[in-house]
C-alpha cells in the first residue's frame, strides 16, 4: 500500500515537472549544451586521436627544444591553436573538460551522499538527535572553509598525499600518479564544502514530510526505520536535492578553478579548464587564445548548468504557478 | 535577544581556538616543514633550528604552548619575515583587503538590489532578460579570468584605468569590480526571485485593496519580505569574499592579507598561518552574528531566546 | 446611488484567465444587484468563481494572466471598468473595502498593525499621524479588541486567528466605506469564533449602514446574515433569490444539494450526512451542456446536450436549469429528503 502511494505520488510529480521543464526554453538549451559538452569531453579526445593523432600531451615533431614560440593561433590543423609547449589546445581543452566535469560531479555526489544522509537522519529522528546534529552543522558553518581547504590541499598535496588516497588513485590511475591522487584529494576536499547546506535543506524537507500519511502508512506496514528514511522519505525529498545538486556543480567547478589558479588544484600531467585558464593568463596579451578557449568553454558549461538548475527549480516547485 | 547575543559572542573564542587547533594539527601532521622545503639540512643545523623553535619538545607540550599563547592573542613572530610579529603583519596588510572587500560588497548590494527589484517589477521585459542573462554571465566566469580581461580591455586596451597596484581611487575600480561581479549577479537573482514571490502574497493583495499606489505597495510592504533572502545570503557571501580577495590581490598585485595568507601557507609559516586563520574566523563569526541580528530585526516573527 | 437605489450593479461580468491548461472562464456572465444597506450572499464551492467576482469589482485581478473581458460594474452610478487606475485606487479602501479569507497571510507580518491601520486613513482621509493613531485605536475598540492602546503596537503574529480577523475588519471599516466585501471571512476560523465574527459584521453593518457582500461556501453562514443570495457554479449564477425564498423553495438541483449538505441535527440523527456526489468541474475543460450534469440527481438527456436556460421564477428569483419550474414546484410540495 505504501509502495503504491509513493509510486502514485512519484510518477505524476516527475512527469509534470519534466513537461514543465521542457517548456522553459533556456533550460532546454542548457540541457542540450550540457549533454553536448559531456559527449564532447568523453569521446572527443578519442576522435581527435583517431583522426589527427593529437593527444593532450602530444607535441608536434616540428617543435624544437630551442624554439622561442611554440604557441600558434587557431588554424585548420589546430582549431583552438596551440599552447606554450606546442600542444594542440583543443585536445587539452577537451581533456581538461573531462577533469573539470569529473571533479564537479563527483565532489557534488560526495557532498550529496554525506549531506542527504546526515539531513535525513537528523530530520527523521528529530528531538535531541536533531538538535545535536544541527548544532554541529552550525558550528561547521562558522568555520572559514576556504582557508582550511587551502591549508589542506597545500599541505597534503602532491608528494604529501596521505596513504589511503595514494592507494586509491594507484588502483585507478596506475602507480606513482601524483596528479591522480591530487584529484582524489580534490573530490574529498571540495565535497566537504557543500554538504552543509544540503544537509540543512534535506532536514527541513524531512521534518515537514515525516508527519504525512504515507510515512504513517509505511510504519503501519512494518517498514524498518532505515527503510522509511531511505526508501520513502528520501525519494520524496529528491526534488530540492536535485535542484541544489545541479547548482552545486558549477559552484564546485568554480572553486576548483580558483584552487588551480593558486596552484593547489589539478596538477600536471592533468589539466582542468581552471588550470588551463590560469596558465593562459600569463600570456593574455600575446597569445590570448590560450586563455579565451578554456574560459569560454568553461563559461558555456557553467551557463548551461545554471540555466538547467534554474529550470529544474521552477519545474519542481509547484508554487511557481502563474497565478 | 540579549541572551542570544551574549551566548553567540561567548562561543566565538572557543570556536576560533578550535579552528586554530585543527589548522595546527593539519600543518603538523603533514610531512615537510618550513625550514626544509626542498633540500634536507645537515642534522646538526636541523637540531639547532628545532631547539630554537621548541620543535624538539613532545607534541602535546607544543600544542599547549601554542594554545596558551594564542588565547592571550600572542601569535609570536613570523618565521618567514624575521623579527616581525604576526599581529603587526596582519595589522599592516589588513586595510588593503578590508577596503576592497567592503567596497566590493557595497557595490554588489547597490547594483544587485536595484537590478533585482527593477527586473521583478518589469518581469519578462527586455531589462529583465538582459539583466538576468548578464547575471548568469557573472556567475559563470571565474574571477581570475574576469580580472585580466578587464585589465586587458580597460587598462591596456583603452588606457582608462591603471592595471594594477595600489594607489588612488582609480586603482580601486578594477579590483573592486572583479571581486564584486559574482556577488552582484547572485544578489540580483536572489532579489528578483524574492520580490516576485513576495509580491504574490496575500498581504500585498490586501495593501492594493486598501488603495495604496504601486510604489507604496512595493516600497513599504514588499521590500521587507523581499530583502530577507539577501540578508541571509550575506553570511555565505562573506566566506566567498575571502577567497575572492585572494585572487584579486594576486591578479592586481595588491599587498593584502589574502596574498600574505597564501604565502604563509606555502612557506609553512605556522605562526602567521595560525594568526590569520584565527583572525579571519573571528571576523566571519562576528559578521554572521550581525547578519543573524539583522534578520531578527527585519522579521518580527523571529524570536531569539 | 443609481436607479432603484442600487449601490452596486454587476451586468454580465466576464473575467477570464490565461493558464497553462488553457483559457479559464472563471466568471462567465454574472449579473446581480446590491441595494443600499443590503447584505448579499454569494455561495459556491471552490472554483465557482465567487472570489474572482469580488476581486473583479475592485479591479484587483492580476493582469497577466487574468483580464476582465466583458460586462459592467456600476458602483454608485459609475462604471468601475471605465475608470483610470488612479481613480479606482481612490475607491479602494475608501468606498469599497475588502476582507479576505486568511487573516494570517492577509496582514503584513513585518509591520505593526498600527502602521497597517493608520496608512488607510492617512491616505484616504488625510489624517495626521496622531489623528490616524487615535482613529485606529477607536476602530480596534469597535471591533472588540481588548486593551487596544497597547495591542495596537503588536505584530500580526501576536494575535490569535479570530483577533486578526477583527483587525482586518477594523482596517476595512476605517474609512466608513459604503460597501464591504467579505471573502470567506470565517472559513479559516474555529466554529465558535466564526459566530462571533459574523455577529460583529452584522452589528457593524447595522450601526454604520454599510452594504455587504458576503462570500462563502457554507449555506449555514448566509442563512442568518443575508437578505439575498446568489448561488454560483462554474462561473455562472445558477440561482438567485431572496434568502427566505431560497431556503424554503429552491428552484435548482444544485441549490437543493447544497441545502441538503447543511447538517441539521434535528432531522438527521443517525443518518448519513449528505454530500453532493462528485467534485467541482475543471473550469478549463467544461463539458457540453450543463456544467452540473455529472453530479445532478435529476439529470436528463437534454442536460448533456444543451446549456440550461435562464428561467425567471418570480420577482427576484431566477434559476439556470432546464427543469427550474419543476424543481421549484417540488420544493413547495415536499421536504428535501423526499426529493433527493
Amino acid at each position: 500500500m505504501a509502495e503504491e502511494v509513493r509510486q502514485l505520488k512519484g510518477t505524476s510529480l516527475w512527469r509534470d515537472a519534466w513537461k514543465r521543464l521542457l517548456k522553459n526554453r533556456l533550460s532546454v538549451i542548457g540541457l542540450i549544451l550540457l549533454v553536448f559538452m559531456i559527449i564532447a569531453v568523453t569521446i572527443g579526445p578519442f576522435i581527435i586521436l583517431k583522426t589527427t593523432g593529437f593527444t593532450a600531451d602530444y607535441v608536434p615533431s616540428q617543435v624544437d627544444e630551442g624554439d622561442l614560440v611554440n604557441s600558434f593561433p587557431p588554424s585548420f590543423q589546430h582549431p583552438m591553436g596551440t599552447d606554450e609547449a606546442g600542444r594542440d589546445l583543443l585536445a587539452r581543452v577537451l581533456q581538461g573538460g573531462r577533469i573539470s566535469l569529473l571533479v564537479g560531479i563527483i565532489s557534488t555526489i560526495v557532498s550529496l551522499i554525506v549531506g542527504v544522509s546526515y539531513g535525513a537522519i537528523a530530520g527523521y529522528f528529530g528531538g535531541r538527535i536533531d538538535n545535536i546534529m544541527m548544532r554541529i552543522v552550525d558550528v561547521f558553518y562558522a568555520i572559514p572553509y576556504i582557508l582550511i581547504v587551502i591549508v589542506l590541499l597545500s599541505v597534503f598535496g602532491g608528494p604529501n598525499a596521505p596513504d589511503f588516497i595514494t592507494a586509491l588513485s594507484e588502483r585507478i590511475g596506475g602507480a606513482g600518479n601524483q596528479g591522480m591522487s591530487q584529484i582524489f584529494l580534490l573530490f574529498f576536499a571540495l565535497g566537504l564544502v557543500s554538504w552543509l547546506t544540503m544537509a540543512r535543506v534535506v532536514r527541513g524537507q524531512v521534518l515537514s514530510l515525516k508527519n504525512e500519511e504515507f510515512v504513517l502508512a509505511a510504519r503501519a506496514s512494518g517498514v524498518s526505520t532505515f527503510g522509511i528514511i531511505f526508501r520513502h522519505l528520501v525519494p520524496n525529498v529528491l526534488g530540492p536535492v536535485i535542484v541544489y545538486a545541479t547548482l552545486t556543480v558549477p559552484s564546485v567547478m568554480l572553486t576548483e578553478a580558483f584552487l588551480s589558479f593558486l596552484g593547489l588544484g589539478v596538477q600536471a600531467p592533468y589539466a582542468s579548464w581552471g588550470s588551463l585558464a590560469a596558465d593562459g593568463i600569463k600570456n593574455i596579451s600575446i597569445f590570448p587564445w590560450q586563455l579565451i578557449f578554456p574560459s569560454v568553454t568553461m563559461a558555456l558549461t557553467l551557463f548551461s548548468l545554471n540555466f538547467l538548475g534554474d529550470g529544474l527549480r521552477d519545474a519542481l516547485d509547484p508554487q511557481t504557478r502563474k497565478f | 535577544m540579549l541572551g542570544f547575543i551574549l551566548r553567540r559572542l561567548l562561543i566565538i573564542i572557543p570556536m576560533a581556538l578550535l579552528v586554530v587547533s585543527v589548522t595546527w594539527a593539519l600543518i603538523r601532521i603533514a610531512p615537510g616543514s618550513f625550514y626544509s622545503n626542498e633540500k634536507t639540512l645537515p642534522p646538526a643545523i636541523e637540531a639547532n633550528i628545532k631547539r630554537k623553535y621548541g620543535l624538539d619538545k613532545p607534541w602535546y607540550q607544543q600544542y599547549f604552548l601554542m594554545i596558551s599563547n594564542v588565547v592571550r592573542g600572542d601569535f609570536g613572530d613570523s618565521l618567514k619575515y624575521q623579527g616581525e610579529s604576526v599581529n603587526d603583519i596582519i595589522k599592516r596588510h589588513l586595510p588593503y583587503s578590508a577596503t576592497i572587500g567592503a567596497l566590493a560588497y557595497l557595490v554588489a548590494l547597490m547594483v544587485g538590489l536595484s537590478a533585482g527589484i527593477v527586473a521583478s517589477i518589469r518581469q519578462n521585459s527586455g531589462f529583465d532578460y538582459g539583466s538576468m542573462a548578464t547575471a548568469m554571465l557573472g556567475l559563470s566566469v571565474p574571477n581570475f579570468v574576469l580580472g585580466p580581461i578587464l585589465v586587458l580591455v580597460f587598462a591596456l586596451g583603452v588606457y582608462w584605468l591603471p592595471p594594477a597596484r595600489w594607489g588612488g581611487m582609480s586603482n580601486l575600480i578594477l579590483p573592486v569590480l572583479t571581486l564584486a561581479a559574482i556577488y552582484m549577479a547572485y544578489i540580483a537573482r536572489l532579489t528578483r526571485a524574492g520580490m516576485l514571490e513576495v509580491m504574490r502574497s496575500d498581504y500585498i493583495r490586501t495593501a492594493r485593496a486598501k488603495g495604496l499606489s504601486e510604489t507604496s505597495v512595493l516600497l513599504r510592504h514588499g521590500i521587507r519580505g523581499g530583502l530577507i533572502p539577501v540578508v541571509s545570503y550575506t553570511g555565505p557571501a562573506l566566506a566567498g569574499l575571502l577567497a575572492g580577495t585572494v585572487v584579486v590581490e594576486k591578479v592586481f598585485a595588491i599587498p593584502g592579507l589574502g596574498n600574505i595568507f597564501i604565502q604563509s601557507v606555502l612557506n609553512r609559516d605556522e605562526p602567521l598561518t595560525l594568526g590569520i586563520v584565527a583572525f579571519l574566523s573571528i571576523l566571519i563569526m562576528v559578521f554572521n552574528l550581525i547578519v543573524d541580528i539583522s534578520y531578527g530585526i527585519l522579521d518580527p516573527r523571529i524570536r531569539y531566546d | 446611488m443609481d436607479k432603484n437605489g442600487s449601490i452596486l450593479s454587476v451586468n454580465d461580468l466576464k473575467t477570464y484567465f490565461q493558464t497553462e491548461d488553457g483559457m479559464v472562464k472563471a466568471v462567465d456572465g454574472i449579473s446581480f444587484k446590491l441595494e443600499k444597506g443590503e447584505t448579499l450572499g454569494i455561495v459556491g464551492e471552490s472554483g465557482s468563481g465567487k472570489s474572482v467576482t469580488n476581486l473583479s469589482v475592485m479591479r484587483l485581478i492580476p493582469e497577466p494572466p487574468g483580464k476582465i473581458v466583458g460586462g459592467e460594474i456600476i458602483f454608485d452610478g459609475v462604471d468601475v471598468r471605465k475608470l483610470s487606475i488612479d481613480e479606482v485606487r481612490k475607491i479602494r479602501g475608501r468606498r469599497i473595502a475588502m476582507i479576505f479569507q486568511d487573516p494570517m497571510t492577509s496582514l503584513n507580518p513585518f509591520l505593526k498593525i498600527s502602521t497597517q491601520l493608520m496608512e488607510v486613513t492617512r491616505l484616504h482621509l488625510g489624517h495626521t499621524k496622531e489623528q490616524a493613531y487615535q482613529h485606529a485605536i477607536k476602530m480596534l475598540k469597535t471591533v472588540g479588541i481588548p486593551d487596544p492602546e497597547s495591542r495596537i503596537n503588536n505584530y500580526p503574529h501576536e494575535f490569535s486567528g479570530g483577533m486578526r480577523q477583527r483587525v482586518m475588519i477594523a482596517m476595512a471599516l476605517s474609512c466608513d466605506p459604503e460597501l464591504l466585501i467579505a471573502d470567506e471571512p470565517t472559513t479559516a476560523l474555529d466554529v465558535t469564533i466564526q459566530a462571533q465574527i459574523l455577529e460583529l459584521i452584522k452589528d457593524l453593518k447595522a450601526r454604520m449602514g454599510t452594504s455587504v457582500i458576503l462570500i462563502t461556501h457554507d449555506l449555514g453562514v448566509v442563512a442568518g446574515m443575508t437578505e439575498k443570495i446568489i448561488v454560483m457554479y462554474a462561473g455562472k449564477v445558477f440561482e438567485q433569490a431572496r434568502t427566505k425564498e431560497l431556503f424554503a423553495s429552491p428552484a435548482n438541483p444544485y441549490t437543493k444539494g447544497l441545502l441538503k449538505s447543511v447538517p441539521d441535527p434535528a432531522h438527521e440523527q443517525g443518518k448519513e450526512l449528505y454530500q453532493i456526489p462528485g467534485l467541482p468541474p475543471d473550469v478549463a475543460h467544461l463539458p457540453v451542456g450543463c456544467p452540473f450534469q455529472e453530479r445532478c440527481y435529476r439529470v436528463e438527456d437534454i442536460c448533456r446536450r444543451e446549456f440550461p436556460p435562464f428561467v425567471q421564477i418570480n420577482e427576484g428569483h431566477h434559476s439556470l436549469c432546464h427543469f427550474a419550474k419543476e424543481v421549484y414546484a417540488e420544493s413547495n410540495a415536499t421536504t428535501l429528503e423526499e426529493q433527493i
